[in-house]
């Protein structure tokens, strides 16, 4: 639906993407006993680093193959290899991801040939999975990163259902069987969630609870809630990720019920899952708003065979109560947006339900997802270009990250912080947007910005024939709107 | 016709052969190779934005890939007291088609007019990155024909991120501004208003000063009240005519890092300036920079003026301080940051009545090492291996009741429930001066 506008400029002014080997590395981050390393320089790393440290306020396990001159033209196979063997022999990891650079591709680095050679020579590390990945930064953004890195480690860790003797619902029976021996209550069912990369640990927190609530047992893939979400443990320090989805699992997904696929994003990783696997893919776009959120519900009865619990009836009779409280500030409100386009889609339809408008819409990279989009238009571009295309549209709420907020103050509105990265505030990280209950409270807080930032007062007027005393007009001189 | 392309090995060997530093001296030069697989630390890019970035009206273009400045920009603690231009993100944002079809050199050059046209800065910078290094670019040829089509100082930063270390990212950025800035401009006379005909007035340079948090700005009044006029601070809320100017200077003060030493020793080499090393962290260290001063421009009244200035800041403060000495006093540091920040802090710290009871010494050199020694005595535990795991180690094995590091130990130490105090660039506290002491003082 929408018309894609694609950069025409050279020059990238505030840019809003986010590159492929961060996308990279948070769904590698997702997994237990992980450590993704960058194949580039060591500023790769570096930055990448400080980047998620800023955001999530954690210690981050990232490593680098630390190419310097001689290696970038000379070739960076043995820094490829030398790093996995450090790795592995130093901390153990459960996985390892290689995450390939510009640097390593534009010198032609062979990452998957790399791997096998570290296989074939080391015997020793048969326990340690070692993913390669193609992430470049220049061709994707932060969301191309993360899916590829999660369609590899399926290819690589989730087995074919007839090799592995995995089939749907085999889960469900082998409980049902235990079950009917212990004479204990309802078993757990399980469920693949494979989650793209705009889930808060917050968001998969909340949508663990709902499906708990289908008496269900969801498998995220992966999982940031565990090993991100600012948890204390009683380890001093752990050189790996410390929660997260186990590799182990990953060898039982072919026995769930269904897999959930949250966002377009992940397309490709279903197909694969569901190619390897044969249990049947429920694709969602993303869990913003009612209409999201009812998809997600309808699945989860289907999939469950169970009713829709009371609790959840009465979360989306508040979300329509709240829909009906804020549309008085968000019914024909002037939205801009920059996000990556899962993210964006998801703030489209959520914001468009409630009446507002999107007047500029501005993505990072051009992706399939685009197209559909209800909005006229869709720039390929960076802040300056949100910046431009809001002030000609008379934009009055920006949505975006914590770089869109000297932006939202050059427009002169109110932003609301959403997507990678948010480091000016405390617990971005972990806010929960989806949901009934995570829709309302977006709802609440664009509604909460709107009446805080009201410029459109009418202004005082007082007669010339007024009583008013005299020292009023000193005392409360008229505000200049 | 030759063309010089990327930096070769000799030009970084050069680079790396700084004889005003003292690694030279030890065998292996310059900083160890990085292990993949168990490496930390940034790349020359890095260093090199860092260095400059802080030049605060200058467009800073980014020439490569995403990954450089999209995890990078607007990421920096220092303060610009107008001019704002270093807070807009600006990169070339290169594609694959870009460098596959080798257009990259020709989208820098519109960047830079699109820079130039939007933004109307009084000069551009452009880094050089990995990408653009190794296919070839030529960003020298580029900067000089968009400065000669354009008419607006352009000015090359050839800083591949593969070159090295961010140390050495320090010297590219130093050096770029030593051959292409410094020596381009005069000083503007000193206006009338702030003459004054009972002291003379001095011209000097600050180098390797990012005022972090603004901090400058506590020990700034202090130089306008001694009649030192600062040329530049290289490159703490800098503009781009200041740095042009640093070839005046009467004399040059390193601040608490050996980075761009490079430049105080060209600046020295090609104009005769003399330079000092000093530290504002610290009374006892703000006071020696201030007398260090007064020694090297060998003029008797602004020693005389410095030594009441010293007293007298010395005494308001130390009555500030009383209140938080009780508390700190005897309290037990783990010291682990880089270079010359390890001995300038470890007076800071015993200002206050702390004992440090280990430091870290992975970056310093030598004579850091031997100043150290001086200040903690001949049995001070220096720490070389900075893994998180060694550093709670020495926390616990020393009971040391702080830790004292750079940002990127923060969370190793509040996950292992140790006190922090963040002490490097990205920081959001100020802790310069006189004034500055009573910051971390009040931490406790």
């Amino acid at each position: 639906m929408a018309d894609i506008l694609k950069r025409n400029k050279a020059l990238s002014v505030n840019p809003l993407k986010a590159s492929q080997p961060i996308g990279g590395s948070l769904a590698t981050l997702g997994f237990n006993r992980a450590m993704p390393m960058l194949h580039g320089s060591q500023g790769c790393t570096a930055f990448a680093k400080v980047f998620f440290v800023r955001h999530f306020r954690e210690p981050i396990p990232l490593q680098s193959t630390a190419m310097d001159q001689g290696s970038s033209v000379m070739g960076a196979d043995e820094n490829v290899v030398e790093g996995i063997k450090t790795i592995a022999s130093k901390s153990r990891p459960a996985l390892i991801t290689i995450l390939t650079t510009g640097l390593a591709e534009t010198q032609g680095a062979d990452v998957h040939r790399n791997v096998r050679e570290f296989r074939e020579a080391n015997p020793e590390f048969a326990d340690v999975a070692v993913v390669a990945v193609n992430t470049p930064d220049f061709t994707g953004s932060v969301e191309t990163g993360f899916a590829a890195t999660l369609t590899e480690i399926i290819r690589a860790l989730v087995p074919d259902a007839k090799e592995a003797g995995t089939y749907p619902g085999k889960r469900t029976t082998a409980w049902m069987q235990e079950v009917e021996q212990r004479r204990e209550q309802l078993p757990e069912r399980q469920v693949n969630v494979l989650i793209n990369y705009m889930l808060t640990p917050g968001d998969i927190e909340a949508l663990r609870d709902i499906f708990e609530q289908f008496q269900l047992r969801p498998v995220f893939v992966p999982d940031i809630s565990d090993s991100l979400d600012g948890c204390l443990t009683d380890d001093d320090f752990s050189p790996v990720t410390i929660g997260g989805t186990l590799v182990s699992e990953m060898a039982t997904l072919g026995d769930a019920l269904a897999t959930v696929v949250i966002g377009p994003s992940l397309n490709k990783a279903a197909e694969l899952l569901e190619q390897k696997t044969g249990v049947p893919t429920y694709a969602l776009d993303h869990l913003y708003g009612l209409k999201a959120n009812d998809a997600l519900i309808s699945a989860l009865a289907e999939i469950s065979g169970n009713d829709v619990p009371e609790r959840i009836e009465r979360q989306r009779s508040q979300l329509q109560d709240a829909m009906l409280d804020t549309h008085f500030m968000l019914g024909q409100l002037r939205i801009a947006i920059a996000a990556d386009a899962d993210l964006l889609n998801a703030f489209v339809d959520q914001v468009q339900e409630m009446g507002a408008e999107v007047v500029a819409a501005v993505t990072s990279c051009n992706v399939p997802l685009l197209a559909r989009i209800p909005v006229a238009t869709v720039k390929i571009g960076d802040l300056e270009d949100m910046e431009l295309i809001g002030k000609a549209n008379k934009v009055q709420l920006v949505i975006g990250n914590s770089h869109a907020v000297d932006t939202a103050e050059r427009l002169g509105t109110p932003i609301l912080r959403a997507g990678f990265p948010l480091y000016d505030i405390i617990g971005g990280y972990q806010k929960t947007w989806i949901g009934y209950r995570g829709s309302r409270q977006t709802l609440f807080d664009l509604a909460n910005l709107v009446i805080n930032y009201s410029h459109e007062e009418i202004p005082v007027y007082r007669s010339i024939y007024g009583q008013k005393p005299a020292s009023e007009i000193t005392d409360y001189p008229l505000s200049c709107h | 016709m030759w063309v010089k392309l990327m930096k070769t090995t000799k030009d970084i060997a050069a680079l790396l052969d700084e004889p005003a530093c003292e690694h030279n001296k030890k065998e292996k030069s310059g900083c160890a190779k990085p292990k993949p697989g168990a490496s930390a630390g940034g790349c020359a890019f890095d260093g090199a934005q860092i260095a400059l970035l802080p030049i605060a009206d200058v467009a800073h273009i980014v020439h490569g890939p995403i990954a450089c400045a999209g995890s990078s920009w607007d990421n920096r603690g220092t303060r610009s007291s107008g001019a704002d231009l270093y807070r807009i993100g600006m990169t070339t944002d290169l594609t694959e088609q870009d460098i596959v079809m080798g257009r990259s050199e020709k989208r820098l050059f519109h960047a830079i007019k699109q820079a130039i046209d939007t933004y109307h800065p009084p000069a551009v910078f452009i880094y050089n990155t990995c990408v653009p290094a190794l296919v070839g670019d030529d960003i020298n040829a580029i900067c000089k024909s968009a400065q000669e089509r354009w008419g607006v100082p352009v000015v090359p930063i050839d800083s591949a991120g593969f070159y090295g270390t961010k140390n050495l990212g320090n010297r590219i950025a130093g050096d770029a501004m030593v051959n292409h800035v410094i020596g381009t401009r005069d000083p503007d006379p000193l206006p009338l208003a702030v003459q004054r005909t009972d002291i003379t007035i001095h011209d000097v340079n600050l180098i390797g000063e990012y005022n972090i948090a603004g901090e400058f700005w506590h020990v700034l009044p202090l130089f306008d009240e001694l009649g030192l006029r600062i040329l530049c601070t290289l490159s703490g809320d800098a503009r781009f005519r200041e740095v042009q100017t640093m070839h005046k200077a009467e004399v040059n003060m390193m601040v608490c890092s050996k980075a761009m030493v490079n430049v105080a020793r060209k600046l020295q080499q090609q104009y005769g300036t003399p330079w000092f090393e000093g530290s504002y962290y610290g009374i006892t260290d703000t006071s020696q920079s201030l007398r260090d001063f007064a020694k090297v421009l060998k003029d008797p009244d602004l020693t005389e003026r410095t030594e009441a200035l010293i007293l007298r800041e010395e005494t308001r403060i130390r009555k500030e301080l009383e209140p938080w000495k009780e508390r700190l006093k005897g309290k037990r540091v783990l010291l682990f940051t880089g270079g010359v920040k390890s001995w300038s802090v470890i007076s800071a710290l015993q200002d206050l009545g702390m004992v440090v009871v280990a430091t870290g010494t992975k970056k310093s050199t030598e004579e850091d090492k031997a100043r150290i020694r001086e200040l903690m005595g001949e049995d001070t535990v220096m720490i070389d291996d900075g893994s998180p795991r060694e550093l709670l180690r020495i926390v616990h094995d020393y009971k040391a009741d702080i830790l004292i590091a750079g940002g990127r130990n923060m969370y190793t130490a509040l996950k292992a429930k140790v006190p922090f105090l963040d002490i490097n660039q990205e920081r959001e506290f100020g802790y310069e001066g006189y004034q500055g002491m009573l910051e971390p003082a009040r931490w406790r």
